[in-house]
């Protein structure tokens, strides 16, 4: 199980902050496409990815348990 | 150190404590920058801000941004507060300060510091205009992320 997480304008469109997905062991880049399928967010194309408080990569590899947060272009300041 | 050096709050920041954090005797200089809410952007009018924050991210990415200072200007002390949360015109968004022996580096590492948190750093700001609502997204207007990773992440520039 996956824990992702939802900020900004992603958390208004999906109307959620946080899912469970049942999902292990597979890359950043087929996360995205999943839930882009699942949710239709092609918002999810540009946006950034976390995995564990660490910006990852798309071919970066999730595991069960990991939280993956998904980062709009940030605007803090 | 027991101080928070890098923290996310949600009631306002008192500028004078941040600064006390980077006060000590090594110092000659310390630099504040103080972020607070315009009210005109473009001719558009702000009714308030509205941030938010992937806390404990945000607190590891501030504290990356002092250690990166840190790494590039010697001898440098670094304190940032952001607040999140609603905040009206003229209210503290953001204090960086930063203190070192004399003040060419700690006028840099403060403007270091702020670039680097519209960067890396994940909060988010939502525009309540006049005319409705927005969330802000790359307002330097010039960054994107063709491989979902931001710009020099945990590199210099």
């Amino acid at each position: 199980m996956i824990t992702v997480l939802f900020f900004a304008q992603l958390q208004e469109v999906i109307g959620k902050e946080r899912i469970e997905f049942e999902a292990s062991n597979i890359t950043v880049g087929e996360l995205k496409e999943k839930l882009m399928r699942s949710f239709q967010l092609s918002q999810l194309e540009n946006v950034m990815t976390a995995i564990n408080e660490e910006y990852a990569l798309a071919e970066d590899v999730v595991s069960d348990g990991d939280i993956v947060a998904f980062i709009p272009p940030v605007s803090g300041g | 150190m027991s101080k928070k050096m890098y923290e996310i709050v949600e009631n306002p920041i008192q500028v004078e404590r941040v600064v006390e954090k980077v006060t000590r005797r090594e110092a000659g200089a310390i630099t504040t920058f103080i972020g607070t809410v315009r009210e005109w952007t473009n001719q558009k009018r702000t009714i308030y801000l509205e941030y938010q924050a992937y806390k404990p991210m945000a607190v590891k990415m501030l504290t990356q941004i002092g250690e990166e200072i840190k790494m590039k200007w010697e001898n440098t002390e670094v304190a940032i507060t952001h607040r999140i949360g609603r905040l009206d015109i003229a209210e503290i968004a953001v204090v960086i300060a930063v203190s070192s022996p004399h003040r060419k580096a700690a006028y840099e590492a403060n403007e270091y510091a702020i670039e680097r948190i519209k960067q890396i750093v994940p909060i988010w700001k939502k525009e309540h205009w006049e005319s409705g609502e927005t969330w802000i997204g790359d307002q330097l207007g010039k960054v994107s992320y063709p491989s979902g990773q931001p710009l020099s992440v945990g590199k210099e520039e």
